[in-house]
């Protein structure tokens, strides 16, 4: 049984992107703060801190979470994975390309927990409808597109051939 | 936003994890998604987190007869993702659209929204409606036993809520879940849901609970009553607003609410009336 006293830095292992990562922690310490400020992981953006505004939204064990509601010290043993992970060594993925080509992103905050939620979408729901995707982008405040953008480059790599432009 | 200290603490077995709970001011940590943000908004701070997530086998969803036991620590995603929940209870798939967004499905746990108790989730509504038995590591309590008021359960300090059992609903009910926010994924400013039996077109049972309109999850058993036939509808939907004493606040006022239930009563028996057969 793990037990960490309050107020002391204590050793968390995980695995980030496929890399066995380490660092050091304070119980309540957010899993949002360790990727950015402990590993210098900074894709993952920190915005409202109370899990509404979807920016920090990263991938564990497979499903998009909000690294701002967990604390660093949850994830001893856990895989996650950050906006990092997605390019390919030929450059960005599809869904990133898609996001370029439609104009899905302005200043590109919300865009990493964007592009890790509908990762998920993408894996689950291979063909999912516009207002399946609408739906899941509400869980993202995004205040430069309008939305528009980011459904279209969705529907471009969803199996929605109606939805196309 | 950043939390206040806390001990944390992970055990691998609900006896070290009730034993953990005597400590005062000792909190359980499930999926964190209610806890979390308000302990960074510092509207709590426990002193220390009995952290339940690496206790094996807490987590499942299982025939039971007609009926499901779920673990408590399912997440809202597993119930959403599940095919014999959209076969057997359609209305637990349905509502899981409104809680919250994709990443705090994925993460939050039934357990844990029935504990925190709040009176605008879907949750406390919903094991009301199927007549759920919440078996927690000292007893098994009735849904309609479980809240004493807003944020109010009948757990005591060292007590972990472990399955809800869900008994098998009559061949042929009919469902209706309906509900109002002001976003997407935004706690219910009012929801309805409903069950329903036929025979020879009549209504022989009828469930109603009205969700995010009263302190606690209520059933409307005046509207129960009221509803015989299809034409009932609108006077069942007129008793439930005299029903409840919601609340006025910063989203929707009282009154508002009080409409609200009215209109997504209806909404919700015409919905159940249709599917029923």
């Amino acid at each position: 049984m793990r037990y960490l006293e309050a107020g002391k830095r204590h050793t968390v292992r995980f695995t980030l992107n496929g890399r066995a990562v380490e660092g050091d922690a304070e119980p309540r310490l957010l899993l949002s703060d360790f990727l950015r400020q402990t590993l210098g992981a900074f894709g993952t953006h920190v915005g409202c801190e109370h899990g509404s505004c979807g920016a920090c939204t990263i991938q564990m064990d497979g499903k998009a979470v909000r690294s701002c509601l967990l604390y660093a010290v949850q994830v001893e043993g856990k895989a996650l994975t950050t906006v990092e992970n997605l390019a390919t060594p030929d450059g960005l993925n599809e869904l990133q390309a898609a996001m370029q080509k439609h104009h899905g992103l302005q200043c590109g905050f919300c865009t990493p927990g964007i592009l890790m939620s509908l990762t998920q979408l993408r894996e689950e729901e291979p063909n999912a409808d516009e207002a399946r995707i609408r739906d899941v982008l509400s869980g993202h405040i995004c205040r430069c597109t309008g939305y528009d953008g980011i459904v279209k480059a969705a529907l471009d790599v969803f199996g929605d051939v109606f939805g196309k432009n | 936003m950043k939390p206040p200290a806390f001990e944390y603490l992970a055990p691998v077995s609900l006896e070290a994890a009730v034993a953990a709970l005597s400590n005062e001011d000792a909190k359980v940590l499930a999926g964190g998604q209610s806890l979390v943000p308000m302990m960074n908004f510092r509207l709590l701070a426990p002193s220390l987190l009995v952290d339940i997530s690496r206790i094996p086998d807490l987590a499942y969803i299982t025939e039971d007869g007609d009926g499901l036991r779920i673990g408590a620590m399912t997440r809202h995603h597993a119930v959403e993702m599940s095919d014999v929940v959209r076969q057997r209870f359609p209305v637990l798939h349905a509502a899981m659209a409104h809680v919250a967004h994709l990443a705090i499905r994925n993460r939050g746990t039934i357990g844990g929204s029935l504990c925190h108790g709040d009176p605008a989730a879907e949750w406390p509504g919903l094991v009301l409606l199927l007549n759920a038995q919440l078996k927690t590591t000292k007893r098994t309590i009735p849904a309609g036993d479980f809240y004493h008021g807003a944020l109010a359960t009948d757990l005591a300090d060292d007590e972990i809520l472990i399955e809800i059992q869900f008994p098998g609903l009559a061949p042929g009910t009919g469902w209706g879940f309906e509900e109002m926010a002001r976003r997407s994924g935004d706690f219910a400013l009012a929801a309805v849901a409903a069950t329903i039996c036929l025979s020879d077109d009549r209504a022989t049972e009828v469930r109603i609970v009205v969700i995010g309109a009263h302190a606690t999850p209520l059933r409307l058993t005046a509207a129960e009553g009221l509803l015989t036939d299809h034409v009932s509808i609108g006077a069942a939907a007129d008793a439930a607003m005299q029903e409840i004493s919601p609340d006025s606040d910063l989203h929707a006022s009282a009154d508002y609410r009080r409409h609200l239930v009215g209109v997504l009563t209806k909404r919700a028996l015409a919905a159940a009336w249709k599917r029923a057969a």
